[in-house]
């Protein structure tokens, strides 16, 4: 009896307390949509954005020899898939700054004797040039360039030359994986984890740091004193910036030492291009922490910052394996940008003109996220 | 005699709800103002409008000669304003928050005036301690300590003492008033009377609107109610039997005595002379008190507030 009146106690304080819990969760909307909302994001993405195995990848032609023979090679990798021609550079410094831009992803050079030699029974050559730095992307077009460019030969040797049929490597696929000629993948990732672990820290300490202050009650108190907003903001920006450059320091030497990752180009530039992205997502947590109620949110609308900034900017899955809408809101990222930055100098050694476009998005971002985040920053409490 | 405060016909809304309506308030240089008020009245409200913290929607005025829009950077500058909340850094320490204060007024001889600000506050020794360790009193008077840290001219001063145990805050008050002696003005709000009493000047504020102005005596004087105390044993228990009583505004019992209060003093007689008649209980006349008053006001301001 006395058991059973022990146990009913326990019971109803157990259902007060559950109770309770559920009563505050549902005032909490943003926490709540995070719930909901988080799965399901997760859930697009991972169904159908995100192809580990990319296909229509920008491709360059130089066909230095024209003929039925190079158009049935060239329809062949097309019609694997993983290729789409979108570029006829006149010349190899030509293909190999699209290649350098990452605008292309792979170069396909066809010799200008390439049809006299594979006619005469010559093993005849194509140079497939392909941007390594994401092996994973490169791989499977690789792999598939040579069985199909065989296989269609086969079909077109008809009379005369049904005799070269029988010689099933006529043509010879030379492949230089450029950037990472050992498909490490290592050499990939570690540039790219410098922009997650940047974002990761960058956006959530600022967005701590200000609601922080209104949380505790600080603010009032700031705001009744004589500092600006740009003061504010500033200052409290400038100390995760050193921290930022003191982090990135860090992974660079880290990744030298025990991952032998070299800075290709100029460090200078990586600074650079490191210092605009570390201060934009600096502003991103600070407009954060200026459209957020309490600390909790503020980690909550960080956190879904990250997820899109490591899933759609390249990093985990190659960016164009993703489709177009994906492409997109992926471009929309800072993180996007910074890894093509930190990806190009580090593994191409891009000079400034090569990676100009991703800088300038990188400063438009900052303008616009800025403009909202000072807008948003009242100096008082109204 | 120059204002130090002088503002008229503030209104500020949230939304439809009308949180200040109208109020208007001049207060000398030098005084200490009393800022009373039952909670929700709008009195952090109107202390935020008058530091430049809150955009009034109607009306406006000046703050030590500066205009309360228009000059709210130089209001700033020569006011300190104590949040209710304690605003300063807990993960700071003594020193550190008075520092930082000092550098974001700009401040010369930061080292010297610190030192001195830790000295009056007898904190010296404990200075490297964090903040938030400090008890609540403590707390009090480093925050106070910290808003005349840049020699303001003007004190707002947002429920100083609550919470605040006797002794402590009459530490605090003995602060107010040297601060007032040196030529501060002072706006301070508070529940607590005796700390009412404590000040020059009351204003007392309710749903918005300014209802009762002037010093302790003359809102007595002015106020038009009643008193009769009563003693003796039981007396205590009649509180409940008076209170709704018509002519009772007010009927409370403090220890054994019982006070009860109304506007009008036939009405009140007539309401307490059922109990007159008990041999053991001593009823005799009295001037109300501020307490009385202002729960008198309260009542009244109610019954005016609209959709109340």
């Amino acid at each position: 009896m006395r058991w059973f009146q022990t146990r009913r106690g326990f019971l109803r304080r157990l259902g007060a307390m559950i109770v309770k819990e559920v009563l505050q969760l549902r005032r909490d909307r943003l926490t709540f949509a995070m719930m909901f909302g988080m799965p399901i994001v997760q859930l697009l993405l991972f169904g159908y954005a995100i192809d580990a195995d990319p296909h229509h990848l920008p491709t360059a032609v130089i066909s230095a020899d024209q003929s039925q023979i190079t158009r049935t090679v060239l329809s062949a990798l097309n019609n694997t898939g993983y290729m789409r021609f979108t570029h006829h550079p006149s010349s190899e410094e030509e293909a190999n700054a699209l290649l350098q831009r990452g605008e292309v992803q792979f170069v396909v050079t066809i010799p200008s004797d390439f049809t006299r030699r594979l006619v005469r029974g010559e093993r005849a050559q194509i140079l497939i040039d392909a941007d390594a730095t994401d092996p994973m992307a490169a791989a499977n077009p690789l792999a598939a360039a040579g069985p199909s460019i065989a296989q269609a030969l086969a079909r077109d040797f008809v009379g005369p030359l049904a005799g070269l049929r029988d010689k099933p490597d006529s043509v010879e696929v030379v492949v230089q994986r450029r950037y990472n000629p050992e498909g490490k993948s290592r050499l990939n990732i570690v540039p790219g984890l410098l922009a997650v672990i940047l974002t990761m820290t960058m956006v959530m300490m600022t967005a701590l740091a200000v609601t922080r202050e209104r949380e505790r009650g600080t603010m009032e108190n700031l705001l009744a004193m004589p500092v600006r907003p740009v003061e504010v903001m500033i200052g409290k920006i400038m100390p995760y910036i050193v921290i930022g450059a003191v982090q990135v320091t860090v992974i660079l030497l880290v990744s030298r030492v025990l991952f032998d990752v070299a800075i290709q180009g100029s460090v200078f530039l990586l600074a650079t291009g490191t210092a605009l992205f570390i201060t934009v997502n600096l502003a991103i947590g600070f407009t954060i922490s200026t459209l957020t109620q309490n600390q909790l949110q503020a980690m909550q609308a960080s956190f879904f910052m990250m997820l899109p900034s490591i899933l759609l900017s390249g990093f985990m899955f190659p960016f164009r394996g993703m489709p177009v809408w994906a492409q997109w809101i992926g471009e929309a990222l800072p993180a996007t940008h910074f890894m093509r930055v930190v990806r190009g100098v580090m593994l191409k050694g891009a000079g400034f003109d090569d990676i100009s476009t991703e800088l300038a998005a990188l400063l438009a971002m900052l303008l616009i996220v800025s403009l909202v985040a000072v807008s948003r920053y009242k100096v008082t409490l109204d | 005699m120059t204002l130090a405060i002088d503002v008229h016909d503030l209104v500020k809304r949230y939304g439809t709800r009308t949180v200040v309506d109208k109020f208007s308030l001049a207060v000398e240089t030098g005084r200490i103002c009393g800022f009373l008020g039952p909670n929700g009245s709008g009195k952090t409200t109107t202390l935020r409008m008058i530091c430049g913290l809150l955009t009034p929607d109607g009306g406006g005025g000046t703050c030590l000669g500066h205009d309360l829009v228009r000059d709210r950077e130089a209001i700033k500058r020569r006011t300190g304003y104590m949040t209710q909340r304690f605003g300063l850094y807990e993960d700071l320490t003594i020193r550190e928050n008075l520092e930082f204060v000092g550098r974001v007024y700009g401040l010369d001889r930061l080292k010297e005036r610190v030192d001195q600000s830790l000295e009056r506050l007898g904190l010296t020794t404990r200075q490297g301690q964090l903040a938030g360790s400090l008890s609540g009193g403590w707390k009090q008077r480093l925050a106070l300590a910290a808003c005349v840290l840049h020699e303001p001219k003007l004190l707002l001063l947002d429920e100083p003492t609550a919470g605040v145990d006797p002794k402590a805050r009459r530490a605090f008050w003995d602060e107010i008033h040297s601060y007032a002696a040196d030529g501060i003005t002072v706006l301070v709000s508070t529940h607590y009377m005796d700390e009412a009493e404590r000040c020059h000047e009351i204003a007392y504020i309710a749903y918005g609107e300014l209802m009762a102005r002037g010093t302790a005596e003359e809102i007595i004087r002015q106020s038009g109610l009643f008193a009769f105390i009563a003693t003796g044993p039981g007396a205590d228990r009649l509180a409940a039997k008076l209170r709704d009583a018509p002519g009772v505004s007010a009927a409370a019992a403090f220890g054994t005595t019982l006070h009860v209060c109304g506007p009008d003093r036939t009405a009140l007689e007539k309401a307490i002379a059922p109990y007159r008649g008990d041999p053991g209980i001593v009823w005799e006349e009295s001037e109300p008190t501020l307490e009385d008053i202002f729960i008198h006001l309260m009542g009244r301001a109610r019954d005016n507030a609209p959709g109340a």
